[in-house]
C-alpha cells in the first residue's frame, strides 16, 4: 500500500525585498515577488525523500488568494502529485487558529479519499513566523506531533513506527513514535532538488484544484477568517527611531587605523565599564 | 486520524467566548517555566520579571507553572520561581513528566489552566516553548501570539497588548486577544531582563494532580544525544558580541569578525542572510528569528539593521556598527556608526585592541 | 520522450513575449524559456515603453497596461558640475493627441505581457537555462536545458535571451559581445509621495517627466543619466560604455551617487526613499555590432541581436519590434507551408531592413565611434555651453555684444576654429 502524505504549503512575499512606504508606512508589496515559504520547501523535499524510498503520494495543499495556485505549481514541479487550494473570502484575516481550523478540514476530506499517513508543515513562515499552524493541525486532526525535527532517522510504514531527532536546548531528543503523525523540519536538514524537465512540464500545465470553504469540509465558517481568530492586531507601525542618534565617525577618507583610534578614544571616554570589560 | 475536530469542546468556547462577566472570572498571570534534564531554563526567570510587572498592573498574582517526574530538580524549580518573583506555584509532578512530549505535557497544562483560569499565560519561546505552546492554544481555543518583544496591559480593555515583528521583521504589529482566555504568548530568551533573585522570597506551593497514563501516551523517548560543546554557541548570554553580514562580501571574510571575537574573548555571529546563505551555522544567526542578544558591547559589520535585526540587539549596552552606507538603518540606532569599509576597519580595529591588550592571539 | 513544440521562445523578456504572444495567437503550439524567477527578473531597465510598439502587439492596449506615467515633458541637459543648459518640450501638438511614450517599471511590464502571453496559449517555464542549441547538421532542432531530461525539440527557436546572449554565442551563431559594444548602467528607485513628485514636476493626474542627461556626470566617458517619473517614485540612472569604465576605473554606482548630488538633480530626489538598486548591460554598437539574426531553424530578436538605437534610447521598442516582425515570418512561413530555413527566414532581415528598426540604426551607426574619438562632445561642449548660457544671462553691466564676443572667444580658445569647424561636420555625419 502507498503511503498518503499531505505538505502544507503557504505562498509568502519574498521577506527580504518588502519595503515600507516612508510616508504612509504600509507595506509595499508592488515588484515584490512571492515565494513558496522556504521551511516549506524542507518539509516537501523530506516528504519526496519518503517517497523516491517507499513510494508515496504527495498532495500538497495550501489556504490562500488564487495566485497561491503558483506556489502550489512549483511544489508539482518538485515532485509533488496532487495540488489542492482551499480559496474563499471567508478565510480572510484568518490568525493560526482559524488557519489550523481550515487546514485541518480540509486535510480530513483529503483523507476521505486515501487515509493520510503523515502530515508535513513547514517549520514556519517567513511573513508570520509564529510556527503556530503546524501544533494546531496535529491537535486538530489527533496527529502524534513531532515538530523541529532535524532528521528522520528511521521509518516504517508497514509497522506504521517513525523514529525522529527533534531539537532541544543544548541537544537533539530521540523520538519514536506511530503513524499519522505530523512533522515539520528544521532548516538545513536538507536541500530542495533541482527538478528534472519532466516535472517541469508536469507543473506547467497542471491546474491545482480549488476548493471552497464547502468543497474543503468546512462545516463553521464562524471559525474562519477574522471572526474565527482570537488574536487582533490593533497597530501597525515602524519602530520610533532611537532616542540618542549615532556618534559617527567617517572613515572614507583617512586610514582606517586612524578612524579606528579615533574609535575606540571616543569609546572609552564614554563607557569606562567596556574599557574594564575589554582589559579583563 | 481523529474525525472531528479535538480541539476547543464547544462548552468550554461557548464559556470562554464571552462578555465582561465571565471574561472576568479569568485571573491571575502565569508563567510556564521550563524545566527539563533537572534545568530550568533561564528565560522562565526573565518571563517571571515580566510577569511580575503585568501582575502587580492588573493588581493580580502571578504564578509559576513547573510539570515533571517528582524529584529534588521538580522541588528546586518551584523554589526558583517563587525567588524570582512569583507568588504561587502550581506543580504537577508525574513521571509521565520526566521529559517533555507534546501530549501528555499539553493535556497536564490545559487542565491546569481551565482549572485556574489564569487570564495571561507566558511561554519562552524555546523550540519545547513553542511547541507546547502551539499545542495547548489550539486546544484551548484561545489566542497566542508568538515571539513578543514588548508586553503591556491596555487599561482600557484589562487586556494584553503583545507587541511583535511583523512582515518578515520590517514592521512592529501589537496584537490583543480580546474576546478569549487565557491570553497566550510566547517570548523568545534575552527579550526581557532577568529579575533579580530574593533567596528570602517565599510562596506557596500547589500541588495538582492530572491523570496521565504512561500506556495513553504514543510517543516514547529513546535517548537524549546533547551537542558536541565544540561549536557551542552562547551567544544569548554572552557580554561581548561580534556579528558579520553580507556586507563583507565573501564567506571567507568572516574570519576577520571570528578573529575579533576571539580577542575580545567574546562570541561571534551572523545576520539572517548570511546564516541562510550558510555563512555561519544557524545557531549563531542574530535577530529575531535568530538569537536575541544583550551584550555589553555589539560590534555589527556590514549588517544593514534591518527591523528584524534590529530587535534582536537593542538590548546591547553599547552597538557599534562599521558600514559603507551611512544611511544603513544600524547606522540610525548604533550607539558608534563608523562609515566606512569593514574589510579594512576590523582588522585595524583587531590590530589596535592587539596592541592594547598586549597579547599575542595565535594566529 | 522528448517534448516537441512548433515553436520554443528563449527569454521571457519584451522581445520574448512579443514574439511568443502572437506565435501562439495564431495557433502555433509554443514553449518559452526563462532562466530568471519570473518574466523579467533577469531585466533592469529605466524605462520608457512606446504605445505604438506595445499596440501594434495587442491593440488598445494602453488602457490595461501597467504604465506609470505618460510623456508630457521631455527635458535634455548638458551638465558641467554645477549647472545644466538644455531643451525642454512639453505639451502635445495636436489637442486630441494620444501619448506617445509612457514611463513603466519594467517588472510589472513583463510580468503583465508574458500574462498575455500564457493566456494566449504559451507555456512557460521559469528558472529553467537554454545552456545549448540542438543542431541536426547545421540546422537547429530544439534547445538543451540546465535541467536532466532536459532536451526540447522545435520546428523553429527564437532566440530572445538578452544583452549577452550565451547560447547564441555558444552555439556558434554570433560572436562574443564586445566590452566596446556594450554599455552598464545602474539605476535606483526613488520613492516619493505621488504629490510630491507632482508638484516637483508640474505635472497632474498621470503625466509625466523625462529627464535625459550629458555631460561631465559622466567624467569623460561615453554614456547618459536619465531620470524617469512613475506614479510614486522616480528613476535616476547613468550608465558608460564597458570599455570607459575599464579605462577610467570609475565605478558605475560612484556615478550615480555624484549625479544625485548634483545641484539640478538633488532638489528633485530630497527626502526620497532609495528602494532599489540594479544594474544592467545595454548594447551600444549599433548597426555595426549587429550579428547574423537568422538562420537554419533560428533566429534573433531583441537585445539579443543588438537592436538598440543609442541616440534616441530606444530599447524596449526595438524589443517588441523585432520580436513581432521574427513572429510574423514565422507565421507567414507557417501559412504557406514552408520550412523555416535560413533562405526562408531571410524575410526577417528584409523586414527589419525596411522599417523605421534598420533604418534608424543605419542612420546612427557612425555615432558610437564618433562619440568614441571625440570625448570633448560630452566636456567641453557642456563646460561651454553652460558658460556660454551663465554669461548671456548675467545681469552685470556690461554689454551684449561684449558677452558674444567673450563667448565666441572661450569656445575658440577650448577648440580652436579649426576644431569647432571639425566637431560641427563630425555631429552633422554622425545625425545624419
Amino acid at each position: 500500500m502507498v503511503m498518503h502524505i499531505v505538505v502544507c504549503v503557504k505562498q509568502v512575499p519574498d521577506s527580504s525585498q518588502i519595503r515600507v512606504h516612508p510616508v504612509t508606512n504600509t507595506i509595499m508589496r508592488q515588484g515584490v515577488p512571492a515565494v513558496v515559504n522556504p521551511y516549506d520547501l524542507v518539509s516537501l523535499e523530506e516528504a519526496l525523500r519518503i517517497k523516491d524510498r517507499f513510494g508515496a503520494r504527495i498532495t500538497v495543499l495550501s489556504m490562500g488568494p488564487k495566485m497561491a495556485a503558483e506556489a502550489l505549481k512549483k511544489c508539482v514541479s518538485f515532485g509533488a502529485d496532487d495540488a489542492i487550494l482551499i480559496t474563499d473570502r471567508v478565510f480572510a484575516g484568518s490568525d493560526t487558529l482559524a488557519t489550523s481550523y481550515a487546514l485541518s478540514s480540509a486535510i480530513r476530506t483529503i483523507g476521505a479519499g486515501q487515509p493520510v499517513d503523515m502530515v508535513f508543515c513547514g517549520k514556519q513562515t517567513i511573513d508570520g513566523d509564529t510556527a503556530q499552524v503546524g501544533p494546531g493541525v496535529a491537535r486538530r486532526l489527533g496527529l502524534q506531533q513531532l515538530t523541529y525535527v532535524s532528521r528522520i532517522e528511521h521509518l516504517d510504514p508497514e509497522a506504521r513506527e517513525i523514529v525522529v531527532h527533534r531539537r532541544a536546548e543544548g541537544g537533539v531528543q530521540v523520538l519514536k513514535t506511530k503513524l499519522p503523525c505530523l512533522v515539520t523540519m528544521m532548516e538545513g536538514a536538507n536541500t530542495i532538488r533541482f527538478a528534472d524537465m519532466d516535472a517541469m512540464f508536469r507543473a506547467a500545465r497542471c491546474q491545482p484544484i480549488e476548493w471552497d470553504h464547502k468543497a474543503a469540509g468546512i462545516g463553521e465558517v464562524a471559525r474562519c477568517g477574522l471572526k474565527g481568530s482570537p488574536t487582533v492586531v490593533k497597530k501597525v507601525f515602524a519602530p520610533p527611531p532611537r532616542a540618542n542618534k549615532a556618534e559617527v565617525i567617517d572613515a572614507r577618507d583617512k586610514p582606517a587605523r586612524e578612524a579606528v583610534d579615533a574609535l575606540l578614544a571616543k569609546l572609552f571616554a564614554k563607557h569606562p565599564q567596556i574599557e574594564e570589560e575589554i582589559d579583563r | 486520524m481523529s474525525g472531528d475536530d479535538q480541539a476547543a469542546a464547544p462548552s468550554a468556547a461557548a464559556a470562554r467566548r464571552a462578555g465582561g462577566a465571565d471574561l472576568g472570572a479569568w485571573r491571575g498571570v502565569w508563567v510556564y517555566v521550563e524545566l527539563e534534564r533537572g534545568r530550568v531554563h533561564p528565560v522562565s526567570w526573565e518571563l517571571l520579571g515580566e510577569g511580575r510587572k503585568l501582575a502587580d498592573h492588573l493588581g493580580v498574582p502571578l504564578s509559576g507553572v513547573v510539570m515533571g517526574p517528582d524529584d529534588a530538580a521538580t522541588a528546586q524549580a518551584c523554589d526558583e520561581a517563587l525567588r524570582h518573583g512569583a507568588d504561587a506555584v502550581h506543580v504537577v509532578r508525574d513521571p509521565v513528566l520526566a521529559h517533555y512530549r507534546t501530549d501528555p505535557y499539553t493535556r497536564a497544562l490545559t487542565e491546569l489552566v481551565e482549572r485556574n483560569r489564569p487570564e495571561i499565560l507566558l511561554l519562552g519561546a524555546t523550540t519545547l516553548g513553542r511547541d507546547l505552546a502551539g499545542a495547548v492554544a489550539t486546544t484551548l481555543g484561545t489566542g497566542l501570539t508568538a515571539d513578543c518583544t514588548e508586553l503591556r496591559i491596555d487599561d482600557e480593555t484589562r487586556s494584553l497588548a503583545a507587541t511583535r515583528p511583523t512582515f518578515g521583521g520590517t514592521l512592529l504589529c501589537t496584537i490583543h486577544t480580546l474576546e478569549y482566555r487565557p491570553q497566550m504568548a510566547t517570548i523568545r530568551p534575552r527579550v526581557m531582563a532577568m529579575p533579580k533573585r530574593d533567596p528570602q522570597r517565599t510562596g506557596r506551593v500547589i500541588e495538582e494532580q492530572v491523570a496521565l497514563a504512561e500506556d495513553d501516551v504514543v510517543t516514547k523517548i529513546l535517548s537524549y544525544i546533547p551537542d558536541a560543546d565544540a561549536d557551542k554557541a552562547q551567544l544569548a548570554y554572552a557580554d561581548v558580541v561580534v556579528a558579520g553580514g553580507r556586507g563583507l562580501g565573501k564567506p571567507e571574510n568572516f574570519r576577520l569578525v571570528r578573529e575579533l571575537a576571539e580577542l575580545l574573548g567574546g562570541e561571534y555571529g551572523g545576520s539572517r542572510p548570511v546564516a541562510q546563505a550558510g555563512w555561519v551555522g544557524a545557531d549563531r544567526q542574530i535577530g529575531q528569528t535568530g538569537k536575541t542578544i544583550r551584550p555589553k558591547l555589539y560590534i555589527a559589520a556590514g549588517i544593514s539593521g534591518a527591523i528584524q535585526h534590529r530587535v534582536g540587539v537593542e538590548g546591547a549596552d553599547v552597538i557599534i556598527a562599521i558600514n559603507s552606507d551611512p544611511n544603513a538603518p544600524i547606522m540610525d540606532f548604533a550607539t558608534y556608526a563608523v562609515v566606512g569599509d569593514a574589510l579594512q576597519i576590523l582588522p585595524a580595529l583587531t590590530e589596535a585592541l592587539r596592541e592594547r591588550l598586549g597579547r599575542r592571539v595565535a594566529a | 520522450m522528448a517534448e516537441k513544440f512548433d515553436a520554443i521562445v528563449v527569454g521571457a523578456g519584451p522581445s520574448g513575449n512579443t514574439a511568443a504572444y502572437l506565435m501562439a495567437k495564431a495557433g502555433m503550439k509554443v514553449l518559452q524559456l526563462e532562466r530568471g524567477e519570473y518574466p523579467g527578473s533577469k531585466n533592469v531597465q529605466g524605462a520608457i515603453m512606446y504605445a505604438d510598439a506595445l499596440e501594434a502587439v495587442i491593440p488598445n492596449c494602453r488602457r490595461q497596461a501597467p504604465f506609470e506615467r505618460a510623456v508630457l515633458e521631455q527635458r535634455m541637459w548638458l551638465m558641467d558640475e554645477r549647472s545644466h543648459v538644455g531643451s525642454h518640450f512639453r505639451g502635445t501638438v495636436d489637442a486630441d493627441e494620444q501619448p506617445t511614450r509612457y514611463t513603466v517599471i519594467r517588472a510589472n511590464m513583463d510580468k503583465w505581457l508574458s500574462g498575455k502571453a500564457q493566456d494566449a496559449g504559451v507555456l512557460l517555464i521559469c528558472e529553467t537555462t537554454v545552456v545549448d542549441l540542438l543542431k541536426k547538421g547545421e540546422r537547429v532542432v530544439g534547445v538543451r536545458t540546465d535541467r536532466a531530461r532536459g532536451d526540447v525539440f522545435a520546428d523553429v527557436v527564437v532566440l530572445a535571451d538578452g544583452v549577452n546572449s550565451l547560447v547564441a554565442t555558444k552555439a556558434g551563431l554570433r560572436p562574443r559581445v564586445k566590452a566596446q559594444d556594450v554599455a552598464l548602467a545602474v539605476k535606483e528607485m526613488h520613492f516619493l509621495p505621488r504629490h510630491t513628485i507632482e508638484e516637483r514636476f508640474n505635472i497632474s493626474g498621470n503625466d509625466g517627466v523625462v529627464v535625459e542627461m550629458l555631460g561631465k556626470i559622466t567624467k569623460g566617458m561615453v554614456g547618459t543619466g536619465f531620470l524617469y517619473t512613475n506614479r510614486e517614485s522616480i528613476s535616476l540612472g547613468i550608465g558608460c560604455m564597458v570599455e570607459d569604465f575599464k579605462a577610467s576605473g570609475v565605478s558605475p554606482y560612484q556615478l550615480l551617487e555624484e549625479l544625485k548630488s548634483h545641484p539640478s538633480v538633488r532638489p528633485l530626489i530630497a527626502g526620497s526613499e532609495v528602494k532599489e538598486y540594479s544594474a544592467h548591460l545595454i548594447p551600444e554598437g549599433g548597426y555595426n555590432a549587429i550579428p547574423t539574426v537568422h538562420g537554419d531553424g533560428w533566429l534573433i530578436c531583441g537585445d539579443s541581436g543588438g537592436f538598440v538605437n543609442s541616440v534616441h534610447r530606444e530599447g524596449s521598442n526595438l524589443a517588441m519590434t523585432t520580436g513581432r516582425m521574427a513572429a510574423e515570418t514565422i507565421i507567414g512561413l507557417r501559412d504557406k507551408g514552408r520550412d523555416y530555413t535560413a533562405a526562408n527566414l531571410k524575410s526577417y532581415r528584409r523586414a527589419l531592413e525596411q522599417s523605421f528598426v534598420m533604418k534608424d540604426l543605419k542612420k546612427y551607426r557612425d555615432v558610437p565611434e564618433i562619440l568614441h574619438g571625440n570625448r570633448q562632445f560630452l566636456t567641453t561642449y557642456p563646460e561651454l555651453l553652460t558658460r556660454a548660457a551663465h554669461t548671456m544671462l548675467k545681469v552685470d553691466g556690461v554689454d551684449k555684444l561684449t558677452k558674444e564676443k567673450e563667448i565666441k572667444r572661450d569656445f575658440v580658445a577650448r577648440r580652436s576654429r579649426f576644431g569647432l569647424f571639425g566637431d560641427a561636420i563630425k555631429l552633422m555625419r554622425a545625425l545624419r
